[in-house]
């Protein structure tokens, strides 16, 4: 009662992050402190790169998911666009330079997920309509471009990118480690990254403040239709061949890395770092449950497991 | 012997009381009117009668025996059926579905739906309430908003409820509609039901109940019969105090017209308004629920379309089609429904603060986060905001400061010309609502232009330099401070004639 103002006071550290959020952590550390004892391979040089070049492909498309589900919405398309992204970088460069086709690669993500954007804003319809019908006409569209596998002309595309280390670590890695930061800082210091969120806690309260909803909707679409596209360049160049039918049910393993990592569908939640500690915690899993041959078929069925404990350990008490 | 006793029942939401001490009896076959002003306790206390909340301490007792009802299913196995305010009718079903909702009749198989048998005692129920004429398959969004609150109301009828309560049931019915719902609560109070009240509309208490019992700040101050009771003595006990001290001194002098508007209509809930308000002036609105008054105060701030008329902003024709463009023009509207559409309710106080001036504190889109900091903490301290830190979600806070968060948001807004306020005390307690006047009069005497928008007489009457009077859309009277007189308004706004209101006083 001393204190002059009542804002004065400051939350030790500790507890600006929730039960639920040190749980997981405390988890994620307990999982690899397993992995490291049982499996002589995990802990590897060879494997920690290996799982670093993974887990960039469902870090961006989470990254972008998280922006969206800010807002309140959900973003289904992302798997298709990393496709068709991915296929545009590699085939056109029969045509033109490679940077040329990285560019157009990037730039057909930003238009579909403007198209998205401006529906769901302009229109008032729900998001998981709007991306569940582009995830449909992109997929289709995809075939139209390219029904066989497209390999990239350039040996630079794959020199420079997907096959690029700085020391140990991988190129891909690196963009997808300061992208972080990136999106860290707008959801915090960006004044759109900020009204994003209070419209996914109530949208009609923003606009009846004098704001422009729609624009800050739209650019979340964008930003996740951006790095859907970033994350099917890399994986093309990294792969060295696009298919047509890869990137099929992406968006689920993102949905997943952003409700581990606070964020609550439907708006109100969800935080850079935690969707970090996600992608690395889904990622985990798959490594050692490959490391220790694991079929395919039980690693779908445990990620299932930890969304609902995700979801959960989350809940809101009522 | 008392059918529906209510002892003691107190309940509070984190450590904030909404209901301190509410007791009260009543005898099976009559009907009792629950008034208070808004904030006083009633849906609260609606809510522990259906089970949807636990009370802290206090006891229901039904016929003298205790009654537990922990969840919404054991109010509704005791009889008791709430129709609220709010339609909670499924749109795309039929009239008979919603009537009959989870209670579906059956034959044949145990999961084959009876129509022939929903739609006969859905008909029978609405025809005993009066209203023949609505067909049981027809599609509840085609019937007409004061026909859905019928439906909504025959939903609790078939159930024959032995206590009934009614939660403000006439805001949107026709004279003719009210009358045969009058009607029918006397049927079920001849055959030995209770039914409970609850309306703001003074006049319909004595029509309708045979006693009343008043609420206020969370505590029943008074239970008698109707007909010894005058309205005045009413208004008294729920307003509870003189109205000198809650209200600050009126001495402004109002200037140049801010705001003006000649025959502003929106084809369906409003039509020829006319009205000014000046710099420095606090101009009042009353209007019971339903009368448009909200709908004009949303399309004045661009939040909702209208059709012909015009306004202007300091003489000059505005264009105003987005709240955006009201913010811009230096508007500003505190919204009646602070948790639906004035606050974010799990954003932080910071957030929730800044939503309307960003660009004050930022730089190509970026936030100065000290200078952010700074305008957040003055305001917390200028309105004495009660809470941890600004970081804190709003929906921690109390109802009193969670409006004082709202009025942060407007206040930090530089070069607002006019505020729209509506219903700005709406859910707060009497404490931080004698605060919240200080503001507005603060505002005005800073030279704002303010149209404040209320359904509390002591309110407007209190405030306002001027007051205008709203019923079915239409400004039906102007008074000046010297013709402030809550029968006079409430005659106006209820479009009763002088006469009858008088008589009703007897």
């Amino acid at each position: 009662m001393s204190e002059a103002s009542p804002t004065a006071t400051q939350l030790p550290a500790w507890q600006r992050f929730s039960r639920a959020d040190l749980i997981f952590a405390a988890a994620i550390l307990a999982l690899i402190v397993f992995a490291s004892l049982a499996s002589e391979a995990f802990l590897t040089q060879r494997n920690m790169v290996n799982v670093s070049r993974q887990l960039v492909t469902n870090g961006f498309l989470s990254l972008g998911m998280l922006m969206v589900v800010r807002t309140g919405g959900i973003d289904l398309s992302v798997g298709s666009v990393l496709a068709l992204a991915g296929l545009l970088a590699t085939g056109l460069q029969e045509q033109m330079h490679f940077s040329a086709a990285i560019l157009l690669a990037l730039g057909s993500g930003v238009v579909i997920g403007w198209i998205n954007g401006f529906l769901i804003a302009r229109y008032n319809l729900q998001p998981f309509i709007v991306t569940l019908a582009t995830m449909g006409s992109v997929r289709g569209l995809v075939y139209v471009y390219a029904n066989t596998p497209r390999y990239p002309v350039d040996e630079a595309f794959r020199g420079l990118l997907g096959g690029a280390f700085i020391g140990p670590v991988p190129v891909t890695f690196i963009l997808f480690a300061l992208a972080v930061p990136m999106v860290w800082f707008y959801l915090n210091h960006a004044v759109s990254g900020r009204l994003a969120f209070a419209i996914g806690v109530n949208k009609e309260a923003v606009r009846l403040a004098g704001v422009n909803v729609g624009r800050h909707i739209i650019f979340a679409y964008v930003a996740s239709g951006l790095f859907a596209a970033i994350a099917g360049v890399l994986l093309a160049s990294r792969l060295g061949i696009a298919q047509p039918s890869v990137g099929v049910g992406y968006e689920l393993d993102a949905i997943a890395a952003v409700v581990i990592g606070g964020g609550l569908l439907g708006g109100g939640g969800g935080t850079a770092i935690g969707v970090l500690g996600g992608v690395i915690a889904l990622a985990v899993v798959d490594n050692v449950l490959n490391l220790f041959n694991v079929d395919s078929y039980y690693q779908q069925l445990l990620k299932g497991l930890i969304i609902l404990v995700a979801v959960l350990a989350r809940r809101k008490k009522a | 012997m008392p059918e529906l006793t209510v002892r003691h029942i107190k309940k509070s939401f984190d450590g904030n009381p909404a209901i301190r001490d509410i007791s009260f009896s009543v005898a099976a076959g009559r009907v009792l009117a629950l008034v208070g002003e808004n904030g006083a306790g009633k849906s609260t206390l609606m809510r522990v009668l259906s089970g949807a909340i636990q009370p802290d301490g206090g006891e229901v007792l039904l016929d003298g025996e205790p009654a537990r009802i922990a969840r919404p299913a054991d109010a509704l196995s005791l009889g008791i059926r709430i129709v609220y305010q709010e339609l909670s009718l499924l749109p795309h079903l039929s009239v008979g579905e919603n009537v009959l909702l989870g209670r579906m009749p059956t034959r044949g198989l145990p999961f084959q739906v009876d129509w022939r048998e929903v739609n006969r005692i859905a008909g029978a129920t609405l025809a005993g309430f009066g209203f023949p004429d609505i067909d049981p398959q027809a599609l509840v969004r085609s019937l007409s908003v004061p026909r859905q609150q019928v439906v909504e109301i025959a939903k609790a009828l078939v159930t024959e409820p032995r206590i009934l309560i009614l939660d403000e049931p006439t805001a949107v019915l026709s004279a003719s509609e009210t009358d045969r719902l009058f009607a029918k609560v006397r049927e079920l109070a001849r055959s030995g039901a209770t039914v409970i009240y609850i309306s703001h509309r003074l006049e319909e208490i004595f029509e309708i109940a045979d006693e009343v019992v008043v609420l206020k700040d969370g505590q029943s101050v008074l239970q008698g019969e109707v007909g010894t009771l005058t309205q005045a003595e009413l208004i008294t006990a729920m307003v509870g105090r003189p109205l000198e001290a809650i209200y600050p001194e009126r001495n402004r002098t109002p200037g140049h017209a801010v705001l003006e508007i000649e025959q502003l209509c929106d084809g369906h809930t409003f039509e020829g308004i006319d009205l000014t308000v000046h710099a420095g002036e606090i101009v009042g609105m009353f209007g019971l629920v339903g009368s448009g008054r909200t709908e004009l105060a949303k399309a004045v701030f661009g939040s909702e379309a209208w059709t012909s008329g015009e306004v202007r902003l300091e003489g000059a024709a505005a264009r105003i089609t987005n709240p955006a463009a009201a913010v811009r023009a230096g508007m500003a509207m505190i919204t009646e429904d602070r948790k639906g559409d004035g606050l974010a309710l799990d954003a932080s106080v910071a957030d929730n603060a800044m939503l309307a001036s960003y660009r004050r504190t930022s730089r190509a889109g970026v936030i100065d986060g000290t200078a952010r900091k700074r305008m957040v903490d003055q305001k917390v301290r200028e309105l004495s905001i009660r809470l941890r830190n600004t970081a804190q979600p709003v929906r921690q806070l109390s109802g009193g400061n969670q409006q004082k968060v709202v009025l942060a948001k407007w206040m930090l807004v530089e070069g607002t010309k006019l505020f729209i306020f509506d219903e700005p005390t709406r859910g707060v307690d009497i404490a931080t609502k004698v605060e919240i006047y200080q503001m507005i009069a603060d505002l005005a005497a800073a030279g704002a232009a303010v149209l404040l928008i209320s359904s509390e007489m002591p309110e407007v009457l209190g405030l306002s330099d001027r007051l205008l009077v709203m019923r079915e859309g239409r400004l039906v009277a102007e008074l000046e401070p010297s013709g402030f007189n809550p029968e006079v308004v409430f005659a106006h706004a209820a479009g009763l004639t002088l006469h009858q209101g008088s008589e009703r006083l007897q």
